[in-house]
């Protein structure tokens, strides 16, 4: 993984002494709340319902094991013993005390992680491919490409103050795991005919109150343009982007309004005048980054060795975890493993820190000391040998980190929603469990295959409710919570935003609801046909009917 | 009135912000102004020939009007209504690195120690600091950091164009690698002011349990 030279220290170290004085005029009275707020919200600190929070950046979701440690040493010393990993692959902290948070920025400074950038109206964290370099699937790996811009975005001086924020996502695979098509830009590397490396550029996608599919400005764009295509980009929002309104103030509305058409034309006479700067990237740039990504050193390992294939058939349970867990490597002999964060009774994302610093042990002794973030919420160990999936099955069982339910039903994606956020406005955690436990027979589970439920406490869509295939958004009906219940909705290449089916419900309705929605799937689908697929093909109504013909 | 900045310190202000100038009437003779840039496309030509006249630009107002007089103004200002409206830095590399303005570009309005840093890099070269804060302190703004990676106008090759010494003429290595010294001395010390307290025994203050409302 990419490590930090000088500068990058420099950098980080002279962020966390800018904050802690920040902090110090702050409480000094020196600076007014509202000219504080920006401040501490570019260094990830919110004020939530019970505390501060503290959101900290984990590059394109990539970790090692040493920083894992502290992470959870953070979560032990200056929180309440656990943390939570977000949709866009960081982790956040519900309890500290404000007068702690310079320290806790210190002590990840050590580490080379930070909060710069995770908040405010500015560029965020960007998001990559939780599978990046080990999935066969690649054409590029994009995480050079994402160090170009973590780099490039960190305290890019033009684009501190933006209109409202604005996320970039990178992949590199030909099966998007990025959710690119509902970023702010979504760059998909891809190669040309002569075997260069390119980007297919889409911009405007989101989802929040005004979900939006992001329209493709550009199919190939050099690689060496990058950053000068993405300054072109930020300047036209910068410049014209909504600032009166600020549910109107993201880059979609900015499209919408110029029309895509009108909204590339600017783009690409802004980049006209940047192509071919300073700024184009050269080779021996993308090589340098390139050289911290470089391959593990992987020894000769058989793949499905005869012992791997006698454990799968030995126990039904490993099968199962294998099954839906287990994701095949490029890498002959290897596996791709996922860690659910997703079991029954526990936030979806939460980690306590016992299990961080037991998953870096795992990490180090399976995985070569590095592990994933996924934007599903769930861990991953990238490079595991076939050989030794049965011995951390059994591990992760102890640590409850096995369930089996990776792309199912219950592996619910979920904002920390009521229980936390001010902004929410019906709580998640909750009815996330409540159908976890309606729906915990696994044989059940396994046979509906993949199913994406997304759950988001708001509108402000943390949770991806438009892009679950079963999307549930928390709404305030005369100060009480409600649940508004949509169907359609998928991520990926093919993006579809889901179609509400109708009123919301009561909280203790939900599983009900979902129930109903279930069977319509069992009774129409095809040998084979994944929820999505039937539910495209058959359409809303007969959901609508089941629902609400059932309940009203 | 406001309190400038040039060239990192405080300096005497000359000029005077004329921030609803609407005619040539409006204008004090022989007193150096910074007019609307509605009056300057107006009266062009008459305040081209008057001497000691500068233009300030809203945050809306594209510095592409200003395109023909970069060699003839002495001074651009840009308006900053509030420090959270970022749309003065683009307006301000545009000028210098488009437009080739060579001036003094001037941050007015709202203008705070905690921009400084980011106003400097996209060309600025000087800052009426607002009023009510302390000049002498905000100072200490431009140093915030060791750099940025992004072209800049004060740097216009990005980082990696000037990490390697070999690569371009842009290497002050000394200069750098005390910074990078004082930094690194920097986080040691506040890692060890902030260690959480030894005593008690290996975990740390477990805060915050007692109270835990049992979602988890």
């Amino acid at each position: 993984m990419y490590r930090y030279d000088t500068f990058d220290h420099a950098i980080v170290a002279q962020r966390v002494a800018q904050f802690r004085d920040q902090t110090r005029r702050f409480l000094a009275g020196e600076l007014t709340e509202d000219e504080f707020r920006p401040l501490r919200l570019q260094n990830g600190l919110y004020i939530q319902k019970h505390a501060p929070m503290l959101r900290v950046a984990i590059p394109y979701g990539v970790l090692s094991a040493q920083q894992l440690r502290k992470l959870a040493h953070i979560a032990r010393t200056y929180d309440r013993g656990y943390g939570h990993f977000t949709t866009r692959q960081n982790i956040q902290y519900n309890w500290p005390h404000l007068e702690d948070v310079p320290a806790m920025l210190g002590e990840l400074a050590e580490v080379e992680m930070h909060a710069i950038q995770t908040s405010g109206n500015c560029i965020r964290n960007t998001t990559s491919d939780p599978f990046a370099g080990v999935t066969a699937d690649e054409v590029v790996d994009p995480r050079p490409w994402c160090e170009l811009v973590r780099q490039w975005s960190t305290l890019h001086p033009e684009f501190a103050f933006l209109p409202r924020k604005f996320k970039i996502a990178i992949t590199g695979a030909t099966d998007d795991r990025t959710a690119i098509l509902v970023h702010d830009i979504g760059a998909q590397a891809v190669r040309n005919a002569a075997g260069a490396v390119g980007f297919r550029v889409a911009v405007g996608g989101g989802q929040g109150r005004t979900p939006i599919i992001g329209h493709v400005i550009r199919e190939f764009l050099p690689g060496a343009e990058l950053l000068n295509y993405f300054d072109a980009i930020l300047r036209v929002y910068n410049r014209y982007g909504r600032r009166d309104n600020k549910y109107k103030a993201r880059i979609k509305i900015l499209v919408k309004e110029l029309t895509p058409a009108e909204f590339t034309r600017r783009v690409e006479v802004e980049w006209e005048q940047l192509r071919g700067g300073p700024g184009t990237v050269p080779e021996s740039e993308i090589a340098r980054l390139a050289a911290h990504f470089a391959a593990p050193p992987y020894r000769d390992l058989q793949r499905n060795s005869l012992a791997h294939r006698a454990a799968l058939a030995d126990s039904r349970p490993f099968s199962q975890w294998a099954g839906r867990n287990v994701k095949p490597h490029k890498r002959m002999g290897y596996a791709i493993v996922t860690l659910s964060l997703k079991k029954t009774g526990v936030p979806p994302g939460d980690v306590t820190a016992a299990q961080m610093d037991a998953v870096a042990d795992l990490a180090d002794r399976y995985s070569f000391g590095e592990l994933r973030v996924t934007h599903e919420q769930n861990l991953v160990l990238a490079d595991v040998p076939q050989s030794d999936l049965h011995t951390l099955w059994r591990k992760l069982k102890r640590l409850g980190l096995a369930t089996p339910n990776i792309g199912l039903l219950t592996d619910i994606v979920c904002c920390p929603g009521g229980d936390f956020c001010s902004l929410a406005n019906a709580k998640s955690i909750p009815i996330a469990e409540a159908i976890q436990r309606r729906f915990d027979d696994l044989d059940f589970l396994h046979d509906l295959g993949d199913l994406e439920l997304n759950m988001s406490g708001c509108m402000n869509a943390c949770g991806h409710h438009h892009v679950g295939h079963i999307g549930i958004l928390g709404v305030d009906k005369n100060g009480s919570e409600w649940y508004q219940i949509s169907v359609g909705g998928s991520q990926g290449l093919q993006a579809s935003l889901g179609k509400v089916i109708g009123p919301s419900f009561a909280a203790a309705e939900v599983p009900d609801v979902i129930a109903r929605l279930i069977s319509v799937y069992i009774e129409q689908r095809h040998a084979d046909e994944m929820f999505i697929d039937t539910a495209r093909r058959i359409g809303l109504e007969p959901f609508k009917d089941r629902v609400y013909v059932a309940t009203h | 009135m406001s309190q400038l900045i040039e060239d990192r310190a405080v300096a005497t202000d000359r000029w005077t912000l004329l921030r609803d100038a609407h005619r040539l009437a409006d204008l004090p003779d022989g007193v150096p102004v910074i007019v609307p840039l509605a009056l300057w496309l107006a009266e062009r030509p008459v305040l081209r020939a008057r001497a000691d006249t500068g233009v300030w630009l809203a945050p809306d107002e594209d510095p592409a009007a200003l395109a023909d007089d970069v060699g003839a103004l002495q001074v651009i200002a840009i308006d900053f209504p509030q420090f959270t409206d970022g749309r003065g830095y683009s307006s301000a590399r545009l000028l210098r690195e488009r437009y080739r303005y060579r001036g003094e570009l001037r941050a007015i309005g709202d203008v705070l120690r905690d921009q400084l840093f980011a106003l400097a890099e996209c060309g600025f070269d000087a800052f009426a600091l607002r009023p009510d804060r302390n000049v002498d302190e905000a100072l200490a703004g431009f140093d915030d950091f060791p750099g940025v990676y992004a072209p800049t106008s004060r740097h216009p090759h990005p980082w990696f164009r000037r990490r390697d010494p070999a690569a371009s003429g842009h290497a002050s290595g000394c200069e750098r690698e005390r910074r990078v010294t004082d930094a690194a001395a920097l986080l040691r010390s506040i890692a060890t002011c902030h260690a959480p307290a030894a005593a008690g025994g290996g975990s740390g203050p477990d805060r915050g349990n007692a109270d835990c409302t049992g979602t988890r």
